[in-house]
């Protein structure tokens, strides 16, 4: 019924008998600059990891920390003023530095995207269901009607009520959350074995939310892909991903399967990360241990740890030395820090600091009861 | 949810501003439909007192906020600020009054001017009503930015664009306080930011507020938020109002099914919490041109019976200082049935 109408691109027919366990995609020293007037821009800065089939990452951090330009990198969707370096293996074949025309039998039948912004995303002048049988009828050597029936069940699957006449219309007709829904079942098309989410629901309400985080777990599991699952919320993950890997300034700072991540935080920002959320738990008027700050320049990156200069924790010696991504304690749960929490380095090192009122970046920090304060206001 | 009522409102001695029955509606294109943003809603903010104000997108949160601010004046209503009816006056006393409120916006880069100066931005308040001398003006704009967290020597001379998003939004911090207001309404200040500027944003509201004696109404969508800021919460749904009460309480047991819903979406950072496990709405809000009858909740809520729809619940005390309007409000502990949140929308 599906055959496929191009001819394959070198090396595509391997897609047939891939093999159906170990790593589906594995990143190694992915550096990726952008040239700018100011400039390099080091928006990733060496990062590793591997992602198996059926598997969900999440990558976690602030605005600015490199989370959304790692997931283009991997799908090659990057500006012309890019420098890239590293290798992005996808079923073992060599990526990294694919251009456009060879990205192309990638896109759709094997990763896809699904963007934070859905109203943007798609295409205000065609309906919808010509939006989502575009790839299918691309890739694939289908009829009209295969097609149409395909996206007709697609739409039915991600949850919308009366797909059929929902195919003849156009994206302003439906709401956010429909909308997301139309975006995942584009995605969905032609069978992708990595989905990548960048922020899908950061656009959308809160129950709205949770059914579309829902969804994207349901359709994970049933069709065996593994995801990467882009945001800025540790509670959006917190319940959803196999893995989590917190980023900061173009690194990962701290990588451990979720549950670990969790109860055995070791990384100072991802400590910090978790202090600032309000929780319902908590009193109201309870004061938010904020971090103080903002992320570096990523033009001009500071030497030593990057984190150093909002970090409660700081020494002398973070001001110099980078620690490296290691994993002492417990294997697969890595980090990067010389204090890491809940070790009696780290004790230390916040004793000291709080004993001299300030880290040896100078930034304040004080005890007020259990909270540690760090960079107070006036 | 549909709830109309007073029952929640107190003494109006006590009271810095109330608002009783604000309709607030609007014409939708010129089909000669029309949008019911706001139906029958009644409020009252005590002095330093925090009201949050919270509810999914096209719950009228917002447009209440603005409603209170005369910006339109609402449909039909009245709001009594400081012992005056706001929607009886007219241009140059209503000007006056204003000067008394202000209010914080969403987007913090947008609702500055970008070809101003942020000493320019924050004092012109102070220009316009002709507080001090101008070394007076440029004394108090350094007092204030400093009181945000900002740097007046090295910025008061930057253009917003200089600035990032947690640094714009204090600006517009800076702004509103400026003038000695009584009342700041803040609109999803904080929605549009990352957790640690978030973090950053409420302690630094926290800290205005006990320091230049503000009355804060908070609107937000994220329950967690509000109940960090606030005193009261109103929940809002559709227009209408689900339930009030002080946050301690309506986290503890909620009485509306709908914040139990609200409560139950908020992502939480434990991986032990499984999400699927917790209570879920199918579908999205309805369209506020044809509301559902009755409790406008009823098409989403998993409680729902034939009495919903045909009458509308009115706002009743469940326990000292805890406001419901539902016909069936939850038993303290109550769980609701969880619903597959994937499943097909409704409507």
């Amino acid at each position: 019924m599906i055959r496929r109408k191009r001819p394959a691109a070198p090396g595509t027919e391997r897609f047939a008998d891939a093999p159906l366990d170990g790593s589906l995609l594995e990143i190694e020293d992915v550096k990726t600059q952008f040239q700018t007037e100011r400039g390099l821009v080091h928006a990733v800065d060496g990062v590793s990891f591997s992602l198996e089939r059926g598997k969900t990452i999440g990558i976690v951090g602030e605005s600015g920390c490199g989370k959304s330009v790692l997931s283009r990198s991997i799908m090659g969707l990057l500006p012309s003023n890019v420098v890239r370096h590293g290798s992005i293996r996808f079923e073992g074949h060599e990526i990294g530095s694919a251009t456009g025309n060879q990205m192309r039998p990638y896109w759709g039948t094997q990763m896809a995207m699904v963007f934070q912004d859905p109203m943007t995303s798609l295409n205000p002048v065609m309906r919808i269901g010509n939006q989502i049988t575009e790839s299918l009828r691309v890739h694939f050597d289908v009829t009209k009607e295969y097609a149409e029936e395909t996206a007709l069940s697609l739409l039915t699957s991600v949850g919308i009520p009366e797909a059929e006449r929902r195919l003849r219309e156009y994206p302003h007709q439906l709401s956010g959350g429909m909308r997301q829904r139309v975006m995942i079942a584009i995605a969905l098309a032609c069978g992708p074995k990595l989905l990548f989410a960048d922020e899908p629901t950061t656009a959308l309400d809160v129950t709205v939310q949770a059914q579309i985080l829902d969804l994207l777990k349901q359709q994970q599991q049933e069709r065996y892909m593994a995801m990467v699952l882009v945001t800025h919320d540790l509670g959006v993950v917190a319940g959803r991903t196999d893995d989590i890997a917190v980023m900061y300034a173009g690194r990962i700072v701290e990588r451990a399967p979720t549950r670990s991540l969790f109860e055995q935080t070791r990384h100072p920002y991802t400590e910090a990360l978790l202090k600032s959320i309000p929780k319902l738990a908590m009193p109201s008027h309870s004061r938010l241990d904020a971090i103080a700050g903002r992320p570096p320049d990523l033009v001009k990156v500071p030497p030593g740890c990057k984190f150093a200069a909002r970090c409660p924790y700081a020494q002398p010696k973070c001001l110099t030395d980078e620690p490296p991504l290691i994993d002492p304690d417990v294997p697969g749960h890595s980090y990067r820090c010389f204090f890491p929490v809940g070790s009696q380095a780290g004790a230390d090192a916040l004793g000291r600091n709080l004993a001299a009122g300030e880290t040896a970046t100078g930034l304040p920090v004080r005890k007020e009861g259990e909270a540690v304060l760090t960079g107070v206001a006036v | 949810m549909a709830g109309t009522g007073t029952a929640h409102l107190r003494a109006p001695d006590e009271t810095l501003l109330r608002v009783e029955d604000l309709v607030v509606e609007f014409k939708a294109g010129r089909s000669g439909l029309r949008v019911h943003a706001v139906s029958n809603i009644s409020l009252d903010v005590k002095e330093g007192e925090t009201l949050g104000l919270v509810g999914e997108s096209g719950c009228g949160k917002s447009t209440t906020g603005k409603a209170i601010m005369q910006l339109p004046p609402p449909t039909a209503g009245q709001v009594m600020f400081q012992g005056r009816d706001l929607t009886h006056l007219s241009g140059e006393e209503l000007r006056r009054t204003r000067t008394a409120m202000k209010m914080i916006f969403q987007d913090p880069i947008s609702s500055l001017n970008p070809r101003r100066k942020v000493e320019d931005i924050i004092g012109e308040g102070l220009r316009v009503w002709k507080v001090g001398s101008k070394d007076e003006q440029a004394a108090k704009v350094d007092e204030m930015m400093l009181a945000v967290g900002l740097d007046p020597a090295l910025q008061r001379g930057r253009r917003p664009h200089q600035f990032s998003g947690g640094q714009c939004q204090r600006i517009s911090i800076a702004r509103a306080v400026v003038t000695d207001p009584k009342l700041i309404i803040c609109d999803e200040p904080v929605s549009a930011l990352d957790v640690s500027v978030q973090a950053q944003i409420l302690n630094l509201l926290e800290d205005m507020k006990t320091r230049y004696g503000l009355t804060l109404m908070f609107i937000a969508h994220d329950l967690a938020v509000v109940k960090n800021v606030s005193d009261r919460v109103i929940v809002m749904y559709l227009g209408k109002i689900c339930e009030v009460g002080s946050p301690d309480v309506i986290y503890e047991r909620p009485a509306h099914p709908y914040t139990r819903v609200l409560l139950d979406a908020i992502p939480v950072p434990d991986p032990s919490i499984r999400p699927e496990t917790r209570a879920k709405v199918i579908g999205e809000i309805p369209s506020p041109v044809a509301p559902p009858s009755g409790c406008r909740f009823r098409t989403r809520c998993p409680k729902a019976q034939a009495k919903c729809a045909d009458e509308e619940p009115k706002i009743a005390e469940v326990q000292p200082g805890q406001f419901v309007a539902c016909h069936f409000p939850l038993a303290p502990g109550e769980t609701l049935p969880t619903r597959n949140g994937s499943g097909p929308v409704a409507g």
